[in-house]
């Protein structure tokens, strides 16, 4: 690049009201990261880690965002391409609405969940009546609850894929006698496999960090429904050191989902 | 116009091969069609698992007649595209017109793409009117090929076959005999990305023959490539379209392509057929400034009373042919004559006095745009046009001689 060494002028030097508060917003997001490994209890974290609540709260939360992300998998794709392929009265309604969970306070999500599946929900009191099906205060509970948070993420990353992809590819696949479903399932799936699969992390990443809805809909049972976010929030009433342990393995799990996407499927962009 | 001979084959459903025997052509565009590789997908291939699917093959509809018969109606906002398209077997019909004329929505209405709004569609003798896409046995060949990016050459053929019901082994042989076929042996395995385009192209091609369409569809089929290429592969597609023994309908906005590959030329402006004949035909007598254009003419309307005609434009023109009331004629532009001052002597009747409003190179001619008392476009070597001083404003005398003009009943 020699040639952009010869005229130095001004216009490459980031301005003074720009950067400063770029670097107090940077320096922000960063401290309470960096306080965390400052305070964090080096020394006790093998026995902290180790101890049987950490390992049940961790492997309750891994499997409860997997399965919500599962669940989020298989009814919003299908939701996504509904929105992004079809036209249909009020769809613009319905997509708000399918977002709508991402603005709505999570802990107003749980007590609607309540409403709805609580044993005198809504749905709820005839599960109940007639399947004997309790999801309040279950693992099921905690599940749902993050699935009804996390799955806007998903249906709204992949539906963005569907529109970026060109959708001809579907036509072509008609043309040669494929149905819909087929053209949907051999040709779209495959190109935008990797924006689901980022709205796929993303959901699943939100899942595990999920609190309120969790709580407000599920409780706080250890081993049942106390995940890690639950964990930690109990932790800090009476150990400290254990709240910031758990802590600490949740921002691993975050940082490797992180290069796990911009290795994979964030690049360039 | 291309003196190609085609099979217009007989409407009985069968075996593709015998019918391509029966061409009586003897150029080398069938003696190229006779030569198939062995083991091109024409033989084995009518034992077909795509016939039960393909809902629309003709069954007790001979007695309709075989090819197609459409008129397309196709409401799209203010603009309506109305246009009637007839073609038998083996017929290659180019719709040409200028971009937005709606030549691709015609092809999207015939593949089921665009619903009809009016009007009727007829394959065969089986009407496809209310036949969903894929149930449809229509071939489309797309502008940009559209071929599935994660899937290989081989695969990407084998598509059409598997949807239509080829177990997967079946499929992959079908779509490798099409590939062999296509010169694209070599290139089975490679992903669309890695293909040039004029193997991209073939490879669409391929797949578009692959299901065994009664109508092959073709949108734009050569502006995604350059010219170099673009020469090989209107070679090799007219090959092909000359072996293709059903009928073929081409898109395009070069009259070059259409000329070249298309036995019949369909000219589509504002969604309306303007005039429709064989190339040679069209490019004589062009009844549209449009296609004036296209083919190279200076093309004017008016009344004719014996070797005179009144032009609209304003001026008469003196014309070898001998005719009575509305006529177009015609001259190339290398007929006119330009003069500095006027011409002296008498014989030129066709004499009018213009004004130079352009000048381009073309080839290796200049093109001078006239405007005045008659507009009209003059091909003369670069030498004559620095002789002549032309220039924007430079005022000029134009002629042209008579036997030089074609007039032709409007």
């Amino acid at each position: 690049m020699r040639k952009s060494d010869a005229p130095r002028t001004g216009a490459r030097t980031v301005p003074v009201p720009l950067l400063v508060p770029a670097l107090v917003g940077l320096a922000f997001l960063l401290l309470p990261l960096i306080a965390l490994l400052v305070r964090a209890p080096w020394s006790g974290l093998p026995d902290q880690l180790t101890s049987p609540e950490v390992w049940q709260a961790l492997r309750l939360s891994l499997l409860c965002a997997t399965s919500a992300t599962l669940l989020s998998l298989v009814v919003g794709v299908p939701l996504a391409w509904l929105l992004a392929r079809t036209e249909f009265p009020g769809r613009g309604f319905v997509r708000a609405l399918v977002t709508l969970p991402l603005v709505l306070p999570p802990v107003v999500g749980g007590v609607a969940l309540l409403l709805a599946f609580g044993r005198n929900g809504v749905v709820g009191q005839w599960l109940d009546a007639w399947f004997g099906i309790t999801l309040p205060f279950t693992t099921t509970g905690v599940i749902l609850a993050e699935t009804f948070v996390a799955m806007p993420f998903l249906v709204i990353s992949v539906e963005g894929t569907l529109r970026a992809a060109d959708p001809r590819f579907e036509e072509a696949a008609t043309t040669l006698g494929a149905s819909r479903f087929t053209a949907f399932r051999r040709v779209t799936l495959p190109l935008i496999a990797p924006g689901i699969a980022a709205g796929a992390v993303l959901a699943w990443a939100r899942a595990l960090g999920e609190f309120g809805a969790t709580i407000t809909f599920a409780g706080n049972f250890p081993g049942r429904t106390q995940t890690m976010p639950l964990a930690v929030y109990l932790a800090l009433q009476n150990d400290p050191a254990a709240a910031i342990a758990l802590s600490l393995v949740l921002l691993a799990v975050s940082i490797a989902v992180l290069a796990g996407l911009r290795d994979r499927w964030m690049r360039a962009t | 116009m291309t003196g190609r001979t085609k099979s217009s084959g007989g409407p009985a459903e069968g075996d593709m091969a015998a019918r391509t025997e029966h061409s009586s052509g003897s150029d080398e565009d069938n003696m190229a069609a006779r030569k198939k590789s062995p083991g091109a997908p024409d033989e084995d291939d009518m034992t077909d698992p795509c016939a039960p699917t393909t809902t629309a093959e003709p069954t007790a509809a001979h007695a309709t007649g075989s090819g197609l018969d459409a008129r397309l109606v196709v409401d799209r906002g203010t603009f309506r595209l109305d246009v009637t398209l007839t073609a038998a077997p083996g017929d290659v019909v180019a719709l040409l017109g200028p971009n937005g004329a709606g030549k691709t929505t015609a092809l999207r209405a015939l593949a089921g793409l665009a619903p009809l709004t009016d009007g009727h569609l007829r394959l065969d003798g089986t009407a496809l009117d209310r036949v969903p896409p894929e149930s449809r046995p229509v071939g489309v060949v797309f502008q940009d090929y559209l071929l599935f990016p994660h899937l290989s050459a081989l695969d990407n053929v084998a598509f059409g076959p598997r949807c239509r019901g080829a177990n997967k082994a079946q499929a992959r042989a079908r779509a490798a005999a099409w590939l062999e076929r296509m010169g694209l042996a070599d290139h089975a395995g490679a992903k669309p990305r890695r293909l040039s385009g004029g193997q991209a192209q073939r490879v669409a091609l391929a797949r578009a023959l692959a299901t065994n369409p009664r109508l092959l569809l073709l949108d734009e089929p050569l502006a995604a490539l350059d010219a170099r290429t673009r020469l090989e592969v209107r070679a090799q597609l007219r090959r092909h379209l000359a072996e293709f023994e059903a009928v073929a309908v081409l898109v395009t906005h070069d009259p070059l392509d259409a000329m070249v590959l298309a036995d019949r030329l369909v000219v589509v402006e504002e969604g309306r057929v303007v005039q429709e004949g064989g190339p040679a035909d069209i490019a004589r007598r062009p009844r549209t400034d449009y296609i004036a254009q296209l083919v190279g003419l200076n093309l004017y309307g008016g009344q004719a009373d014996g070797h005179t005609v009144r032009l609209d434009a304003g001026p008469a023109i003196t014309t070898t042919e001998d005719l009575s009331g509305p006529v177009f004629v015609a001259f190339p532009p290398s007929a006119v004559t330009l003069y500095g001052e006027r011409p002296g002597g008498s014989s030129a009747r066709n004499l009018w006095r213009c004004e130079v409003a352009g000048l381009e190179t073309h080839g290796d001619q200049i093109r001078v745009d006239l405007t005045g008392a008659l507009p009209l476009a003059a091909d003369l070597t670069t030498v004559a046009a620095a002789e002549l001083g032309l220039h924007p404003g430079a005022p000029v005398w134009a002629t042209v001689k008579a036997t030089q003009t074609h007039a032709y009943p409007a």
